[in-house]
């Protein structure tokens, strides 16, 4: 018999709670009743379109996840690949988009805390966060807010939680202006035969959850923070109570539990609590287990007297982990949680009835009964209706190019910003691991055992890339474009792909336009990892980003790993040296279609950059081989236009350079192309680079030299190192603030 | 006979690996020793390292110093034996009343992860022997809370004692008179914000933080190659 | 009996307040005119149980001086209020 039937009202409950109609129907029809308040609560968070993927499920099924070295893909809490010597390394992505809008401190404070569990609870010590972020205009106020509240909490969070922050993106565009986009990826490396998985199993075995307590935070978050726009102020200002409040230190002590606790081998399966909280966490063990668990709710410690069961069950109290035991190691397990200060509790056991039963305690009156699988397995998945929006061919075929600009400088310049505001106020050297920090084209981290310390002599290498422009215009070639930067963007630190991680930010997918971005643009990244031989090992589906009806343009985040097979020097850098020749090697699109500097003059449209993915896979290589050769003194890609590129070579090393562009084409500087770099070559190996570019079939345009105190574009402009140096480092500070 | 350096692990400590591989990577030996513990029995250095120890709630280092292992890190230092407080570290050494002064919020208001350059003083300290005055040395800092300030009469007695270790040469956080690091009066006990084990590795940009664990090597009994 | 405590801590005098001179500095540009001397603190309450209101004073002085402040740089006011007699 079960407790407390649902009430009558007058909107109807499962309404309220997100669910729809047919979804409400598919609940009775599983349960053979109707479902009481804290069942449909449950079921409310689990099927929420954050917890279940029901618009993108369909979708992501399409993408390649499989290769040699992947140890786990997609659906578990990480990624797990094989890296080599028995390490093994796990990532993930994830967004926490709308609960920073409201609160972005603790937004993106509780998005770092969230990410980590998901690292540590397959067993890896976390080594590494990256955060790309995306915020409305500079000169909004809210948006100001919003970007120094984000980056307050990713620093406030991560530097005192102790895993460095080695990396991301800062993009400031009107299309976030009310969404910001918030995303946290996270590396962590373990033994591989430590892997754990979040799977429960033996009948009898004990389901114990540890951190801290549990309260009314984040109750309904995953429903009504994830799924719903933003509107008015004073909307927002109601779902204020909904935020998580995060607690790093409460997370480091967890961290050093956890690690010690699975080291041991003291559990059968592990998973932290995330967005559906209790719920999710013990129905999915159990579902994924084949079995069944009772839970009792006396045993949970919370925060705040009076709790209702849907409360706790819901709560999305941070810093909570849920391990299922077997007796004998129980002792073990709670000493470990007290030396470390860490509360734990045994609040359920597994059973081999296939149910998910809450009780008020043990032995107690059954709150909520149901199948354990249905809150996953069952969710409802759609194919919702998608359409190409009306308009887009003509839009396609713009070619209204802005005008040449009056002070070419003034323009390239305005493109430069010195991340450095942003990234000195993350810790990104701790473990003694970063060779190349934020700020370059790829994080280059030494790969040591993590456990025994010893140095393998090879790098971890990492990058995190989106860009909204290209994917506006042309959502699947936009996302192979994306893919293709972050193959580039490695390969100028001499490293190969891995795998790849990726975090979805779209808008309302009940609007078929925006359906219609999110296939195409899965479809452009399966493109484009097929092509670029990379297997998907996980993924994060933010939708609903919208403000008053506006969706955002369409913004995949890719986060890709790649290897160094040797690290013995830093790579070459983003620099030049004084004297050195420069060369571009790449194809030599002018197009300024998608471009940052045609976009913020108003032009956009037109087709996305050109992309041949075998021409791109060609140039990679050639670029890997110069890098790991020593030939190149330094590098950058020309994701952001060649102009751009030069110019952050020229400020990051105090040297100037003269170079020459066909017809002297001030396009030349701003079109944006994935598949090229600019090489600064090191003394003596201009030979050796030209030839292999040759051999590759790579075009090698020669631009120039390095050296002097100034940039100079013949025909185009002149600035001194100083001026550009000067606006450079401004650019942030002039509006955040010292 | 290769010296024993101890790194103190705090919950909420998170720089102790890195001392350990640092010390580890010079030819030294050094382990961790839990907070809980009473006692430093075999060490013959001390360091109590980076993170934020317990937190940093209340105030950084302000918790930590009623830990049970201090009472036995007073004892130790006493005795005259090497203590150096590395970030966090030295922020509860100060609240340990083992150093004087307090750390206080940069002025700049941030937290600061970046590379920075301080002068060696005094080399009449454990941390500092085998280095030369005016020696400038390029090291990481990584603070939120790293603004030295002390009253007027105990900075006084500092430069009249020759007790300012290290100075920034572009002081990035308002501390006064430029202070990155003192040392107690017997100059066995040193604070310090910048992180020397951050700089003893080719690849990771700086090699300079390699002289001050050597010389704290050097102090606790370690022959110097 | 069981008295509510309010520790309200303030650097002392003479150390440098950069938070509270951020927000001095920014109260014109918000359009708040004539404010000075912004000094930022913490709050720190707590219920403590003690005979008599002398012994609750210094007790709650005591953990203050003690713990809840450092007096190289922080000064605190200690006030006690009963809250409930048993």
């Amino acid at each position: 018999m079960v407790a407390s039937p649902p009430s009558s009202a007058a909107v109807p409950l499962h309404r309220a709670l997100g669910l729809t109609d047919d979804e409400a129907a598919s609940i009775e029809a599983i349960l053979g009743r109707s479902p009481n308040h804290l069942e449909l609560a449950m079921y409310s968070v689990m099927w929420s379109e954050h917890c279940s993927y029901k618009s993108s499920k369909k979708h992501l099924r399409t993408l390649p996840t499989e290769a040699a070295h992947v140890m786990v893909g997609p659906g578990e809490g990480a990624g797990v690949i094989d890296v080599g010597d028995g390490i093994a390394a796990a990532f993930r992505i994830e967004s926490h988009n709308h609960p920073s809008a409201i609160e972005p401190y603790e937004g993106a404070a509780t998005g770092v805390g969230g990410i980590l569990r998901d690292v540590f609870s397959v067993g890896a010590r976390p080594i590494a966060l990256m955060d790309p972020l995306r915020f409305g205009p500079l000169d909004d106020p809210r948006s100001r807010w919003i970007a120094e509240g984000v980056i307050a909490g990713v620093s406030g969070y991560g530097n005192s939680v102790g895993v460095p922050t080695v990396g991301g993106e800062t993009v400031f565009d009107p299309t976030y202006q009310d969404n910001p986009l918030v995303n946290v990826f996270c590396l962590g490396l373990l033994p591989k035969e430590r892997l754990v998985l979040a799977r429960a199993s033996g009948p009898g075995n004990l389901t114990v959850l540890f951190g801290s307590s549990t309260g009314r935070d984040g109750i309904g978050g995953a429903s009504v923070l994830a799924s719903a726009g933003f509107g008015d102020d004073a909307a927002d200002a109601d779902k204020r109570p909904s935020v998580q409040v995060g607690d790093p230190f409460e997370e480091k002590r967890l961290i050093e539990a956890c690690l010690e606790i699975l080291e041991a081998g003291l559990v059968v399966g592990i998973q932290d609590l995330g967005a559906a909280g209790i719920t999710g966490a013990a129905s999915e063990t159990a579902s994924k287990g084949g079995v069944g668990m009772d839970l009792h709710l006396s045993e949970v410690h919370v925060r705040e007297a009076g709790m209702e069961p849907f409360e706790i069950m819901t709560s999305e109290s941070q810093e909570r982990m849920l391990a299922i035991v077997e007796p004998a190691k129980l002792h073990e397990l709670l000493a470990i949680c007290e030396a470390w200060e860490i509360r734990a509790s045994v609040i359920g056991t597994v059973t081999g009835t296939g149910r998910f039963r809450i009780l008020d305690r043990p032995g107690g009156t059954v709150l909520g009964d149901l199948p354990a699988s249905s809150l996953d397995d069952d969710a409802p998945l759609y194919d919702r209706p998608r359409q190409e929006p009306a308009g887009r061919a003509g839009r396609m075929a713009d070619r209204a190019e802005p005008g040449a600009p009056a002070d070419v400088a003034a323009d390239l310049l305005g493109l430069l910003a010195d991340p450095s505001w942003v990234f000195r106020q993350y810790d990104h050297q701790l473990f003694l691991n970063t060779v190349e920090g934020p700020g370059g084209d790829a994080t280059v981290l030494r790969l040591k055992h993590p456990t025994t310390g010893v140095d393998t002599g090879r790098g971890l290498a990492l990058t995190c890339d989106g860009n909204h422009r290209w994917c506006a215009l042309d959502p699947r070639r936009g996302t192979a474009l994306v893919v293709a930067e972050a193959v580039m963007n490695l390969a100028c630190v001499g490293a190969r792909p891995l795998g790849l991680v990726n975090c979805l930010n779209f808008g309302n997918p009940e609007h078929p336009e925006v359906m219609w971005q999110l296939v195409e643009s899965i479809g452009g990244m399966g493109d484009a990892c097929r092509a670029l031989s990379i297997p998907v090992v996980g993924g994060n589906v933010s939708l609903y980003n919208e403000s008053r009806g506006r969706d955002i343009d369409p913004t995949p985040v890719v986060g890709l790993v790649g290897i160094l097979d040797r690290l013995d020097r830093p790579p070459p850098g983003v620099q030049l040296r004084a004297g050195a020749d420069l060369i571009a090697l790449g194809p030599e699109p002018r197009a300024l279609a998608g471009s940052r500097w045609a976009w913020e003059r108003g032009y956009q449209a037109g087709p996305a950059p050109a992309l041949d993915l075998d021409a791109h896979a060609a140039v990679a290589a050639l670029v890997r081989e110069v890098v790991m050769a020593g030939w190149l003194a330094g590098v950058h890609d020309t994701a952001d236009g060649l102009g751009v590129a030069l110019a952050e070579m020229a400020v990051r090393s105090g040297e100037g350079f003269r170079v020459a562009v066909p017809d002297s084409d001030y396009a030349w500087l701003f079109a944006e192309s994935a598949s090229r770099v600019v090489a600064c070559v090191a003394p003596g190996h201009g030979d050796d680079v030209v030839r292999a570019a040759a051999a590759a079939g790579v075009l090698a345009r020669p631009l120039g030299s390095a050296g002097g105190s100034d940039l100079v574009v013949e025909g185009l402009f002149e600035v001194s190192v100083v001026t550009a140096t000067t606006a450079w480092r401004a650019a942030l500070p002039s509006t955040l603030g010292h | 006979m290769v010296a024993r350096v101890g790194v103190i692990l705090f919950p909420g400590s998170n720089c102790e690996l890195d001392a350990l591989e640092a010390i580890g990577h010079l030819g030294g030996t050094a382990e961790l020793v839990w907070h809980g513990d009473r006692s430093v029995e075999g060490c013959d250095a001390l360091v109590v390292p980076g993170g934020f120890a317990h937190g940093d709630y209340l105030r950084p280092g302000a918790i930590a110093r009623f830990s049970p292992v201090m009472d036995a890190v007073r004892t130790f230092a006493a005795d005259g034996g090497p203590v150096v407080g590395i970030c966090n570290g030295f922020q509860v050494l100060t609240e340990a009343g083992l150093l004087p002064g307090a750390l206080q919020k940069n002025a700049g208001l941030k937290f600061l992860c970046t590379t920075i350059t301080v002068r060696v003083e005094t080399t009449t300290t454990a941390l500092t022997s085998l280095a030369t005055p005016g020696d400038e040395l390029r090291i990481p800092i990584n603070h939120f809370e790293g603004n030295y300030t002390c009253d007027a009469n105990t900075l006084a007695q500092l430069r009249a004692e020759d007790r300012v270790v290290v100075r920034y040469v572009d002081n990035p956080n308002g501390s006064v008179d430029n202070i990155a690091g003192v040392c107690n009066e017997g100059r066995n006990v040193v604070g310090l914000m910048p992180h020397p084990e951050r700089a003893c590795h080719r690849l990771l940009g700086s090699e300079d933080g390699a002289v001050l664990l050597r010389s704290l090597l050097a102090s606790a009994g370690t022959p110097v190659a | 009996m069981l008295f509510s405590v309010l520790v309200e801590t303030r650097l002392r005098p003479g150390i440098a307040d950069p938070q509270g001179a951020t927000i001095e500095r920014s109260l014109p540009t918000l359009g708040f005119e004539g404010i000075r001397g912004v000094r930022v603190g913490k709050a720190i309450r707590f219920e403590l149980e003690a005979p008599d209101e002398t012994t609750a004073l210094a007790q709650a002085t005591a953990v203050t001086q003690q713990f809840l402040i450092n007096p190289v740089i922080e000064a605190a006011d200690v006030s006690v209020a009963v809250t409930e007699s048993v």
